[in-house]
C-alpha cells in the first residue's frame, strides 16, 4: 500500500470535483477499498471519504417504490421492513452477501462496485499482466485456474466474474442507478468487458452513486434469491438467480417474469431469453425445465468453470418454481 | 515411591478434580483480550520486516535491485543473500548433526513459487510494505514441475522404510474371489492458523529473546542457538499462547533466521510478521496424496489382501514423508499385505505437518475402499468392520494395550440410529435433498517422550507449575493445574500454571498428541514428590503441629493437612509452611529413565525428537481409536454436500478433563468436514503457485456447515499408554471424518468421489 492522501469531503459537491482528479477512490465503508488496495490493485494517490455525508443513508419504500440512499449499510437495508415486503428478493440476496461483519460495514453504492475476485487481477505483483488492470496486457485466467469465472458476458480480454449478489436482484427488478443529476438503468450501468475489461461501469470521472431506485411491481413483491455456493455462509455464488413472478388473476399464468443471474457472468446478468419463453405460459416444472436451460445460451468455459453451465440452469430453475410458490 | 498409592481411575467425572469438567482457566483472558500472544509486545525501537518472495517457480535469482527501496522514507536495511550476515546450519529436529557449510535463509536457486529471496526493514511496517514492492528481481526462469500429475515429475522415489509387507498380497489378490482396485487422492491443504506465523527477535549482546509462536519452545531455541553459534541457554524464547498451529508452528522457519539475522545487524528488536498469502509459502501444509488401494476378499467381505502403493509430493529438496501406510496397516485384519510409497518431488514448498500427517490420508483411502468392497459383497458397511475385525496389531503383532473400537461402532451405531439406514445408495430422500449415511474409523498412534516439570509449594499455601511446554488451545494450563490440584490435594484454584518461556524446564514438541499424557505425568510426578516433601516437612519439623505423627497416615485435602485423630478442619498448608519457616518447597522431576539422567542426554530429549518413542516400542501396540457417523443432504440438483449431523465415538484412554478434549475432538471433527468438503490448494501449473492463498478463496467451514456434533467417550484408562492412562485426542478425530463423509455422499448419490475435496461439481 502506498502513501495517499486522505480528503474528509464536506459534501456531495466536495466529493464530486475531488473524484474527478485523477488517481482518486472514494471511501464509504471501505470493505472493498482497503482489502485491493493491501493486494495492491488499488493504490490511489488521494482517497476522498464519504462514509459521513448526511443524508445519503436515507431508506425510503413507498408505492412507486424503493429509495436507498448509497451510503445505506447492507444490513439496515437487508434489515428494512418495508424492503422485506416489496422486494425480497433485495432483502435475501444481501443477507446472503458477505459476512456479518461485512455488512455492517459496507454500503449499498460500494457494494455495487465491488470487484472481481479473480485471483490474478488480485495479485499484481505475480501476475502483470491483467487486461482489467493493465490494459492489452493479457489474461492469465483464460488457462489457469478459473473454477469460479465466468461463463456469461466473457471476451477473449476477460473472464472474470462480477462477485456480488444484491445487484442480481437489482438487475431483475429494473433499479435505476442515481448519478446525482443523472441516472442510469441498472443493466446499462455495469458494462460487459469487450475489448475494455477495465471499464465495468458507466460512471464518469467525478461522478458518485448516491442512491438507487426500485420501480415496486407485483413481480419484485413476490421474488427471492436463491445462492448456491460451496459453503453456507461468507461465500461468494457458484450460481444464483433472483427471480420474481407476476402472475395473471388464475394464478398460474406468468404475466411477468424476471431473472437475474449471478456468479456465472462478467457483470449481473439478465436472463431474457428465459422471461421471453415462459411469459404467458404456465407455471409448469416441464415448461420451466426447458426454459430454463435458455439461461446459458452461448455461455462458454474454460475448464474450471464447465459445471457452472449446467448448474446456472438449475438454479434459475429451483428459483422460478419457489418464487411461484411463494403465498 | 510415594508415600501414598495413586487411586485407581475410571476415566470419567467420578476421578475427582483430574477427570473434571473443568473450563479453561486461560479462557477469561483470552475472552477479555488480555492474553498477550507473542508477537503482542513492543519492545523499545522495535522495527518491521517484510519479506519478499520469488515469483516464479523454477529458476534462479539473476539480480535484486535494491536501489529504490533503500532510497525510501524510513527503509534502515535491504537484506539480500549478499549481504546478510552467515550463519550455521544447525542440527535438524531429528538430531542428525548437520553438514559444515552456511545455512542461508534466502534462496538463490528457486524450486517454489513463494520462496524467501530478500526482505526489507524499515521504520514501520507499512514502510517495509511499500518499499519491498520496490525491490526489482530478475530471474532465469525455467518451466516447473508443478504437481505431481505433470508427467514429467515421474514415479518419484521409494522410501524403503515406508514398505510393509507379509503374506503374499499380489498372489492372494490374484486368486481372491472378490476384488477390487481404486486411487483416491487429497490435494494440498493447509494449516492456515488465525494467529499469523511472526515473530519478534532482540538481541541484548549476544543474548536472543524471541517472542514467537511456537509449539515447541526447546527444539526451537536450539535451532536459533546452533545458527548464532550461542550457547542453548543464550536464548530466550516466549510463546505464552497460541492462535492455532495444527503442526505449523513446531519447527524453526526460513524467516525466524531473517528476523534474528536483521536484528543483529541492525541491533535493534525486529518484528516480522507473516502475511497471509506467505502462510501458504513460508512453510509447508500437507503434501498433496494418491493411494491405489486393491482390496481382496472372500465374497463375505472376509480381506484376503491389501495391495497399497502411495504417492506423496515433496519439494525438490527435501525428503517429506506423509506416511500413507500408517492406518492401512493396522486397521483390519489380513493374511497378507503390502504397502510402499514413494516421494514425488515438484517445485513447492517442503510440506510440513497438518494434523495427524499420514494418518489422515492414509484413512481416507482405506475407509473408502472397505465401504466400496462393503456394497460389493452386499453387506452392511459396519458389519465389514467387524467383520474384519483386528483383534491385535496386524503389522507390530503385537497386542492392543486398549482397542474400544468395538465398543465404539457400537455406542456410535445405537446414538446414531444405524439401523434405520436403507443399506441402497439414493434410496433415501427430503424433498430435494437426497440423505445419504455413511461411517469410518479412525485412529491415530500414542507417541511417548519423557517430560519435566517444576512444581513449587509456596507459602501461602498455592502451587506453581512450570514448564516450556505450551498451550495452543488445547487446555495445558488447564490440565496441569488439574493434575497438580490432584496430587497434592489443593483446590484447582490455588494452581498457578507457566508454559511456553525456555527459561522454565523443559518439554518436548507439543505434536503427535504426546503433550497431555507427558506433561500429566511429569508435573504428577513433581507434585508428589512436592507433597511427599511437605508431609515430611509436617512430621519432622519441631514446629509443625503433625510432628509426632506417622507419616503414611497423613491427608492433604483442599488444601489441608489433617490426621485420622484429628476430628477438626485440619491445618491449611499455608499455616505449615508459616510455622516450619518454609517459604517455598520446590520439586523439579522428569520422566527420563535413570540411564539417560545426564545432561546430554536430557538436552537430546528435549531439543529432538529421537527418544520419541514408537506406538509399538513395549510389549503393546498403543493407540487411539475412533468412529464417525454421519448424516449428510446432497441438493439433488445443485451437488452441494452438508453434514446435517454426525455421531463419533472415541477411545483416547483416560480423559483429563472431558470437556477439552472433546473440545479437541469436535475442533478436528470440524476440520475434516473441511477437509471433504472445501479445502483444497489450487495449483496454477504454469507458474507453480497456489492461487487461492488467502481466507477468502481457501475455503475452511463457517458455523453454518457445522451441525451438532455429538462425541462420546467410550475410553478406559490404559496405564500402558501412559502414566495416568491417557492416550492420544488432539489428532484423533480427524482421523477418518472425510472418508466417513464420503462414504455418506456414495450412499445418498450413487456417486462414488474419490479425491477430494467433494465439491459439487463432482456431483451434477
Amino acid at each position: 500500500m502506498r502513501d495517499f492522501s486522505y480528503l474528509r469531503a464536506s459534501s456531495v459537491e466536495e466529493a464530486r470535483r475531488a473524484a474527478a482528479m485523477p488517481a482518486t477512490m472514494l471511501l464509504a465503508g471501505g470493505t472493498t477499498l482497503v482489502d485491493l488496495a493491501k493486494c495492491g490493485v488499488t493504490e490511489p494517490e488521494r482517497v476522498v471519504d464519504i462514509s459521513h455525508l448526511k443524508g445519503l443513508d436515507t431508506i425510503r419504500v413507498d408505492a412507486q417504490g424503493a429509495y436507498i440512499g448509497a451510503l445505506a449499510k447492507m444490513n439496515r437495508v437487508a434489515a428494512d421492513a418495508a424492503i422485506k415486503s416489496a422486494f425480497p428478493a433485495v432483502s435475501e440476496s444481501l443477507w446472503q452477501a458477505a459476512s456479518a461483519q461485512i455488512r455492517n460495514m459496507a454500503t449499498i453504492g460500494g457494494n455495487l462496485l465491488q470487484r472481481t475476485r479473480c485471483a490474478y487481477f488480485r495479485d499484481p505483483a505475480t501476475f502483470p499482466a491483467c487486461n482489467k488492470r493493465v490494459p492489452g496486457s493479457g489474461c492469465s485466467a483464460l488457462e489457469g485456474v478459473n473454477r469460479g469465472h465466468a461463463v456469461l458476458g466473457t471476451s477473449d480480454d476477460c473472464i472474470a466474474t462480477y462477485p456480488g449478489d444484491l445487484a442480481v436482484a437489482l438487475i431483475a427488478l429494473e433499479a435505476v442507478v442515481h448519478l446525482g443529476d443523472r441516472t442510469v438503468a441498472i443493466d446499462d450501468f455495469f458494462l460487459l468487458p469487450g475489448t475494455t475489461p477495465q471499464k465495468e461501469h458507466a460512471m464518469q470521472p467525478g461522478e458518485l452513486i448516491t442512491a438507487i431506485t426500485i420501480p415496486a411491481s407485483p413481480a419484485a413483491r413476490r421474488s427471492t434469491y436463491l445462492k448456491v455456493r460451496d459453503r453456507q455462509s461468507y461465500e461468494f455464488a457458484a450460481a444464483s438467480a433472483a427471480v420474481g413472478i407476476e402472475f395473471e388473476p388464475d394464478g398460474e399464468t406468468i404475466r411477468d417474469i424476471r431473472i437475474g443471474l449471478g456468479g456465472v457472468a462478467t457483470k449481473p446478468w439478465r436472463a431474457r431469453a428465459v422471461e421471453d419463453a415462459l411469459r404467458g405460459k404456465a407455471i409448469e416444472p416441464d415448461i420451466i425445465k426447458s426454459a430454463s436451460r435458455l439461461a446459458v445460451e452461448g455461455a462458454v468455459a474454460h475448464g474450471g468453470n464447465h459445471y457452472k453451465i449446467e448448474l446456472a440452469p438449475r438454479v434459475v430453475e429451483r428459483a422460478i418454481l419457489k418464487t411461484g410458490a411463494m403465498a | 515411591m510415594t508415600i501414598v498409592d495413586t487411586k485407581i481411575k475410571h476415566g470419567d467425572a467420578s476421578d475427582g478434580i483430574l477427570g473434571g469438567r473443568l473450563s479453561r482457566i486461560d479462557g477469561p483472558a483470552k475472552i477479555t483480550g488480555s492474553a498477550d500472544y507473542a508477537m503482542e509486545h513492543f519492545p523499545e525501537g522495535m522495527v518491521h520486516a517484510v519479506i519478499i518472495d520469488s515469483t516464479i517457480a523454477s529458476g534462479r535469482v539473476l539480480a535484486i535491485d535494491a536501489a529504490a527501496a533503500e532510497a525510501y522514507p524510513g527503509v534502515l536495511l535491504v537484506l539480500t543473500p549478499d549481504n546478510a550476515i552467515a550463519i550455521k546450519t544447525a542440527t535438524d529436529w531429528t538430531g542428525a548433526p548437520p553438514p559444515a557449510v552456511p545455512f542461508e535463509p534466502f534462496a538463490r536457486e528457486i524450486t517454489f513459487n513463494g520462496q524467501h529471496i530478500a526482505a526489507v526493514i524499515a521504520e514501520t511496517f507499512e514502510q517495509a510494505t511499500a518499499a519491498a514492492a520496490l525491490v526489482k528481481v530478475t530471474y532465469d526462469k525455467t518451466v516447473p514441475i508443478s504437481t505431481f500429475d505433470d508427467p514429467r515429475a515421474g514415479e518419484g522415489y521409494p522410501i524403503d522404510m515406508m514398505t510393509k509387507e507379509w503374506g503374499d498380497a499380489e498372489a492372494a489378490l490374484a486368486t481372491s474371489p472378490v476384488r477390487i482396485k481404486q486411487e483416491y487422492r487429497t490435494p494440498r491443504e493447509y494449516n492456515v492458523p488465525i494467529e499469523p506465523h511472526g515473530l519478534i527477535a532482540q538481541w541484548t549482546g549476544d543474548m536472543l529473546t524471541l517472542w514467537e509462536p511456537s509449539q515447541w519452545i526447546d527444539g526451537m531455541s536450539r535451532t536459533y542457538a546452533e545458527w548464532f553459534d550461542i550457547p542453548f541457554e543464550n536464548v530466550r524464547m516466549l510463546s505464552p499462547y497460541i492462535g492455532g498451529g495444527f503442526g505449523s508452528k513446531a519447527l524453526p522457519t526460513r524467516y525466524g533466521a531473517v528476523a534474528a539475522i536483521a536484528a543483529k545487524m541492525l541491533d535493534r528488536p525486529v518484528k516480522l510478521a507473516i502475511t497471509r498469502p506467505q502462510t501458504f509459502t513460508a512453510f509447508g501444509g500437507r503434501p498433496a496424496t494418491r493411494q491405489t488401494i486393491a482390496l481382496g476378499a472372500t465374497r463375505e467381505g472376509k480381506l484376503l489382501s491389501i495391495l497399497h502403493r502411495g504417492d506423496n509430493e515433496t519439494s525438490m529438496n527435501d525428503v517429506a514423508v506423509e506416511p500413507l501406510g500408517s492406518v492401512i496397516s493396522i486397521m483390519y485384519a489380513t493374511p497378507n499385505f503390502s504397502s510402499r510409497q514413494n516421494l514425488v518431488p515438484v517445485n513447492t514448498v517442503k510440506p510440513g505437518a497438518l494434523r495427524a500427517p499420514g494418518e489422515n490420508p492414509s484413512a481416507f483411502g482405506i475407509e473408502c475402499a472397505i465401504d466400496e468392497l462393503a456394497y460389493e459383497v452386499g453387506i452392511d458397511p459396519l458389519d465389514i468392520r467387524l467383520l474384519n475385525y483386528a483383534e491385535e496389531d496386524p503389522s507390530a503383532n503385537k497386542p492392543w494395550s486398549t482397542r474400544r473400537l468395538r465398543e465404539a461402532y457400537a455406542a456410535g451405531a445405537d446414538a446414531f440410529g444405524w439401523a434405520k439406514r436403507n443399506p441402497r445408495p439414493r434410496s433415501m430422500r427430503d424433498g430435494k435433498q437426497l440423505i445419504g449415511y455413511g461411517v469410518a474409523a479412525g485412529t491415530y498412534p500414542v507417541r511417548r517422550t519423557p517430560g519435566e516439570a517444576m512444581v513449587r509449594i509456596l507459602s501461602n499455601g498455592t502451587i506453581e507449575v512450570a514448564s516450556s511446554g505450551i498451550d495452543m488451545g488445547q487446555g495445558t494450563y488447564t490440565i496441569l493445574a488439574q493434575t497438580a490440584a490432584e496430587a497434592i490435594g489443593v483446590p484447582v484454584e490455588t494452581v498457578m500454571v507457566k508454559l511456553g518461556d525456555s527459561s522454565l524446564p523443559r518439554a518436548p514438541v507439543a505434536g503427535g498428541s504426546q503433550l497431555a499424557n507427558l506433561m500429566t505425568g511429569a508435573v504428577h510426578k513433581a507434585a508428589l514428590a512436592a507433597r511427599d516433601e511437605l508431609i515430611g516437612i509436617a512430621i519432622n519439623h519441631p514446629n509443625s503441629p503433625f510432628r509426632d505423627l506417622q507419616a503414611n497416615t497423613l491427608t492433604i485435602e483442599a488444601g489441608r493437612i489433617s490426621s485420622p485423630r484429628d476430628t477438626g478442619a485440619g491445618i491449611g498448608i499455608a499455616e505449615v509452611m508459616r510455622r516450619t519457616g518454609r517459604d517455598r518447597i520446590e520439586a523439579l522431576r522428569n520422566t527420563l529413565p535413570e540411564e539417560h539422567q545426564n545432561a546430554k542426554d536430557h538436552f537430546r530429549n528435549f531439543t529432538t525428537i529421537a527418544t520419541m518413542k514408537s506406538p509399538t516400542e513395549g510389549d503393546y501396540s498403543l493407540h487411539s481409536w475412533c468412529v464417525h457417523f454421519v448424516e449428510v443432504r446432497v441438493d439433488v440438483d445443485f451437488g452441494t454436500v452438508r453434514v446435517a449431523r454426525m455421531v463419533s465415538a472415541l477411545d483416547s484412554g483416560r480423559l483429563y478433563n472431558p470437556k477439552l478434549a472433546e473440545s479437541q475432538w469436535k475442533g478436528g471433527i470440524i476440520m475434516g468436514i473441511g477437509q471433504a468438503l472445501l479445502e483444497e490448494g489450487l495449483v496454477d501449473d504454469r507458474y507453480g503457485r497456489v492461487m487461492n492463498n488467502n481466507l477468502g478463496d481457501y475455503l475452511v467451514p463457517t458455523n453454518a456447515d457445522i451441525p451438532d456434533l455429538k462425541v462420546i467417550s467410550v475410553g478406559i484408562p490404559d496405564t500402558h499408554a501412559s502414566v495416568l492412562g491417557g492416550k492420544a485426542v488432539g489428532e484423533l478425530a480427524i482421523v477418518g471424518v472425510a472418508p466417513a463423509i464420503a462414504n455418506a455422499v456414495y450412499h445418498a448419490t450413487g456417486v462414488r468421489v474419490r479425491n477430494l475435496p467433494i465439491t459439487l461439481e463432482k456431483l451434477i
